[in-house]
């Protein structure tokens, strides 16, 4: 009944009423049937401090038991501040620093790519509407790649440890991490330089999470209690409605039904390797900055179409290294950005955010209309598939009006998602099929995330060989 | 196109003395060429301006489930009365204490949206019905503010078109057209006044503005058609009605000056002035004409103007009579400590002040409707002289138009702290035009948005109105210093002494204070605070523009000797 207001409440009474040892398991005092602590020790540690400033406020908002379901004007107006606060001390900075070491980009482009990335809907929605703290996460990782793009590998590691140690789902943007980090360390040579980085950054991810999990380790099954909690496998492979490839599937075929949960952990890992791969091999041999970004944005969505146990939230993984992007490709990240709101759409009106839902999205449109005008950046080149259409345009003539295809296709996109949250949020859904407007929603936006999927994956591998064409012609 | 401007044009320029013209034109904002240049470039540069527009409103959106004061309660109250009685009995009814207290075209407009809202909810169209607010009703209610104000953007637009494009830059963000915008669109006090205090401010400052614009425009029948429709909404806007009769009659009558700049008589045009009058009249009779032939003009009235409130609204505005009560209580509190006075005879009025609708001065002699009247028309009359002797052109009428409304801002009887915007809203026409008057926009502006804190006191609402106040403060104090980059310093050292000081009062009215254990024991202080500091800028913003108005005409002056 309750939801993710009352979990990060909870988490700040258990974290400041019971002993750290006590925090991940079941006890008398910590029952975790009801909101278990079920995030990295990050999380758990910016709970306590919470906790410790509502205690001055309020001590009645964590007592122990007593407070459960607790909620008032100054409490709502408590948690909220914190997220603002937390917003406003990693994510939004974050964000300002990321566009203005912009490279080649005027001062208004920095700006309106700032003002966009800042207004892109999902987050806020999620974040101050629906309550949660993705933006510290999001925040961390945001400096991780900020780092790295200035060549700090070290600090960049530790900024992105951070963020996986406040959400395990951070992991979503491990791999391209790990195979920039590699790739950089392969082209200085494994023997030489490139060892002594590779050991140096090897030391300071495991210092970073030693020093996160210090607390958890007086005992190996403290850790593994830990582990146990963040990777729940017991809670099926998909919920709720998401918009990723189970669930869409399962409208056909009911796979939770037919096949057992081991086989579906396997299958749903061999699915999410087989779609990473290419932009993984592509980015170690090959590493450069765009590339890295690119293939953030893949992974990310390779993740979320493919793998198990995805929220509806989960999107925003993808969003992130999506609005970093936004300045090159802004047609088709402005197009990414509005499905993934809209694919969050039940939710929101579970909530009662639909004036909030459409505000914002329009806001987030207009203000990429007027500083990208991105209407007019959909020819190939602008959509980075230059190369790519150099040797197909070949086999499929009729391709030749991709700017208007492409346009008209937008516009299509658009006015369905208008039409569908018009639908969800005004009619009945018939008795016999409760769910029909959220499937729907998802299986609409995952038709989209799998077209972008592979136009995401087309513009990383196309992209490598293009630049060493450059680089030859130089 | 336009056959008054092609008449006033012509006739200066065959006289024998076109040096009044040529003296004239320089001060106007906009001549015909260079008004049709910035509206082409103001429509095709990316569209800035429907963006702007459109993300206002969607601001405006967001603000629908917010706190609303009573002012809601009286909206739906007269939604309710327009839509159930006759007309005859509009100005009887009072069910509710929110009796309608708004000419009839106000009346009328609730009428017409009474239609629409039993679409979304009749429940709040019944008299009886007091406190309504079903969430249907706030819905319908807010968008019908949201939506009116398509008539304050139409303004604003119309407004930009008359700024001149010489200080146009290279950069948008620079041009004086895109700060003007900004500064009317996203204004911090409308936001706040209109969609969370709940009023319909937008669609009444765009009628004044559009006026403005006309004027400019020298579509003078126009400008003056819409001022007295305009007053027939709302009757607070009679303050600023002396800088449009002179105006009209100096500068649009008068069809010619001498070569001194001075009166000539035999140029006025008594077709203009009856022309004039014909508009006047028939919007009045349009307006007053039913009760009138009802017999119900003094009850009208006596709704129109409630002379039993008291001096000050129950958050003292932050006028002369701020300063003025905070005088007298203070001179009461060291009266009483060193014995001057009888604390015997003074118990009636012990420290309530600021609470009480009638509130007794102890020690100063209290006021009366009659001599703030007679102070608001002492301190217009010379900015009114200043306006027929020395005419300027339309911006002549700005500077005028808005010292009427500080004026009587400064002296009026019941003054709210809302009716700030009146002044606020002109002088940004005029800030992006000169460096001196921007600097006094920054102070009359943060001041006067300052002083409109109080009106939101719900927690939930406390960082909404901060961080609009800091976005909108930010971004005219940095616009504004980018546009007179080469003037120097906007303000002086005192001037930003004086409003970093809010920072700190308003940590301590809304955070120190209610943490301290003087909240029982006084309780009004924050808001005598607040009230008391914003006066004296206002007060100083008046003062110096008084000031640069009148020391202004006679530069000018001198130069056309």
């Amino acid at each position: 009944m309750y939801g993710d207001y009352e979990a990060q409440r909870h988490w700040q009474e258990v974290t400041y009423n019971l002993p750290i040892n006590q925090w991940y398991f079941n006890t008398s005092d910590n029952n975790l049937q009801y909101w278990g602590l079920d995030y990295p020790p990050l999380t758990a540690y910016h709970s306590l401090l919470c906790a410790c400033i509502a205690k001055l406020i309020n001590p009645d908002w964590i007592g122990l038991h007593t407070s459960r379901g607790y909620e008032s004007q100054p409490h709502k107006l408590f948690m909220r501040a914190t997220v603002f606060i937390a917003d406003l001390l990693v994510y939004i900075p974050a964000v300002i620093m990321y566009c203005c070491y912009l490279k080649e980009t005027s001062t208004k482009k920095k700006v309106s790519t700032a003002l966009c990335v800042l207004l892109y809907p999902g987050l806020i929605l999620i974040d101050h509407g629906h309550f949660q703290y993705n933006s510290v996460s999001l925040g961390f990782a945001l400096w991780g790649v900020l780092f790295l793009s200035n060549n700090w590998d070290l600090l960049g590691s530790v900024a992105f440890c951070l963020a996986i140690n406040y959400k395990q789902m951070e992991l979503y943007h491990s791999l391209p991490f790990f195979c920039y980090l590699l790739g950089k360390c392969f082209k200085r040579g494994l023997t030489g330089k490139g060892l002594v980085l590779l050991i140096k950054i090897a030391v300071t991810v495991v210092a970073a999470f030693a020093m996160c999990w210090l607390p958890f380790c007086t005992e190996a099954e403290q850790i593994l209690q830990v582990l146990r909690r963040l990777f729940a496998i017991d809670r099926g492979l998909f919920e709720d409605k998401v918009a990723n490839i189970w669930c869409s599937l399962s409208v056909l075929i009911k796979i939770k039904n037919i096949i057992s949960p081991q086989t579906q952990l396997k299958l749903s890992f061999a699915f999410t390797f087989l779609s990473l791969l290419p932009a993984c091999i592509k980015l170690t041999l090959q590493p450069s900055l765009r590339g890295f970004k690119f293939a953030l944005v893949s992974c990310a969505l390779s993740f979320f179409l493919f793998s198990f146990q995805v929220h509806e939230k989960s999107v925003l993984l993808v969003s992130l290294p999506v609005c970093l992007i936004i300045n090159e490709i802004p047609f088709m990240a402005t197009w990414f950005l509005l499905v993934s709101t809209f694919s969050m759409l039940p939710l929101l009106l579970k909530d009662g955010l639909l004036l909030a839902y459409i505000g914002t999205t329009l806001a987030f449109l207009t203000v990429c209309t007027a500083s990208f005008s991105i209407f007019e950046k959909t020819s190939a080149e602008d959509l980075q598939l230059k190369s790519f259409s150099l040797s197909i345009w070949g086999y499929i003539p009729w391709l030749k009006p991709f700017p208007k295809i492409v346009k008209s296709l937008f516009l299509v996109s658009i006015t369905l998602m208008g039409v569908l949250s018009l639908i969800s949020a005004t009619l009945n859904p018939p008795q016999k099929l409760p769910d029909l407007f959220p499937i729907f929603v998802s299986v609409v936006s995952c038709l989209h995330f799998l077209i972008f999927l592979m136009y995401f994956n087309i513009v990383l591998l196309w992209d490598s060989r293009n630049s060493r064409n450059q680089k030859k012609t130089n | 196109m336009r056959p008054a401007t092609a008449a006033f044009r012509t006739v200066p320029a065959g006289s024998p003395l076109p040096v009044c013209a040529c003296a004239v034109a320089p001060q106007r904002f906009c001549q015909g060429g260079c008004d049709m240049a910035v509206a082409a470039t103001g429509g095709g540069s990316g569209g800035w301006f429907p963006a702007l527009a459109l993300g206002v409103s969607l601001l405006k959106c967001l603000l629908i489930p917010t706190y609303h004061s009573t002012d809601f309660e009286v909206h739906r109250n007269w939604l309710a009365i327009t839509h159930n009685l006759p007309v005859s009995q509009w100005y009887y009814e009072a069910t509710s204490e929110w009796t309608l207290d708004y000419p009839p075209f106000f009346a009328w407009f609730e009428c017409a949206l009474s239609h629409i809202a039993k679409y979304f909810d009749p429940e709040m169209l019944v008299i009886q019905n007091l406190n309504y607010a079903s969430y249907a009703t706030v819905l319908f209610q807010r968008l019908s503010v949201i939506l009116t104000d398509t008539l304050f953007i139409y303004a604003v637009r119309e407004c930009c078109r008359c700024v001149s494009g010489k200080r146009i830059g290279k950069d948008l963000l620079e041009k004086p057209m895109f700060v003007l915008a900004v500064l009317l669109l996203w204004n911090f006090g409308l936001l706040i006044v209109d969609h969370i205090h709940f009023q319909y401010n937008g669609f009444l400052f765009g009628l004044m503005l559009l006026s403005v614009a006309r004027l400019f425009q020298e579509r003078h029948l126009e400008g003056a058609a819409l001022f007295a429709v305009l007053l027939h909404f709302k009757h607070i806007y009679i303050y600023v009605a002396p800088a449009y009769g002179v105006y009209l009659l100096r500068s649009y009558c008068l069809t010619e000056n001498k070569a001194d700049g001075s009166l000539k008589w035999s140029s006025f045009s008594f077709l203009r002035i009856t022309l004039l009058g014909l508009i006047v009249c028939l919007v009045s009779a349009l307006s007053l004409g039913p009760f009138i032939v009802l017999g119900q003009l003094p009850q009208l009235i006596s709704r129109l103007f409630p002379f039993k409130r008291g001096l000050c609204h129950a958050y003292w505005a932050p006028n002369f009579w701020a300063l003025y009560n905070a005088v007298d209580k203070a001179l009461a509190v060291i009266g009483v400590k060193y014995k001057f006075l009888d604390p015997e005879k003074m118990q009636k009025a012990a420290m309530t002040g600021g609470l009480v609708q009638e509130f007794q001065h102890t020690v100063l002699p209290s006021v009366t409707p009659f001599a703030t009247l007679i102070c608001t028309v002492v301190s217009i009359l010379p900015s009114v002289f200043c306006l027929w002797f020395k005419p300027q052109g339309p911006r002549g009428f700005l500077q005028c138009l808005i010292l009427c409304a500080l004026s009587s801002f400064m002296f009026g009887w019941h003054v709210h702290e809302k009716a700030i915007l009146l002044a606020i809203l002109p002088l940004s026409l005029l800030s992006v035009q000169r460096a001196k008057d921007a600097g006094l926009y920054l102070i009359l502006t943060t001041t006067g948005h300052f002083s409109l804190f109080p009106l939101l006191f719900t927690a939930p609402e406390l960082p909404i109105k901060i961080l609009l106040m800091l976005l909108f403060t930010v971004y005219s104090f940095s616009s504004l210093r980018t546009l007179f980059r080469k003037n120097g310093p906007l303000l002086n050292w005192l001037e930003i002494l004086y409003l970093t000081a809010l920072v700190p009062l308003e940590i301590f009215c809304e955070i120190v204070f209610p943490l301290s254990p003087w909240k029982l024991k006084l309780p009004f202080i924050p808001l005598l605070l607040t009230s008391v500091y914003c006066a004296l800028g206002i007060t100083y913003a008046w003062l110096k523009l008084y000031v640069s108005v009148l020391t202004e005409s006679a530069t000018v002056r001198q130069k056309v000797e």
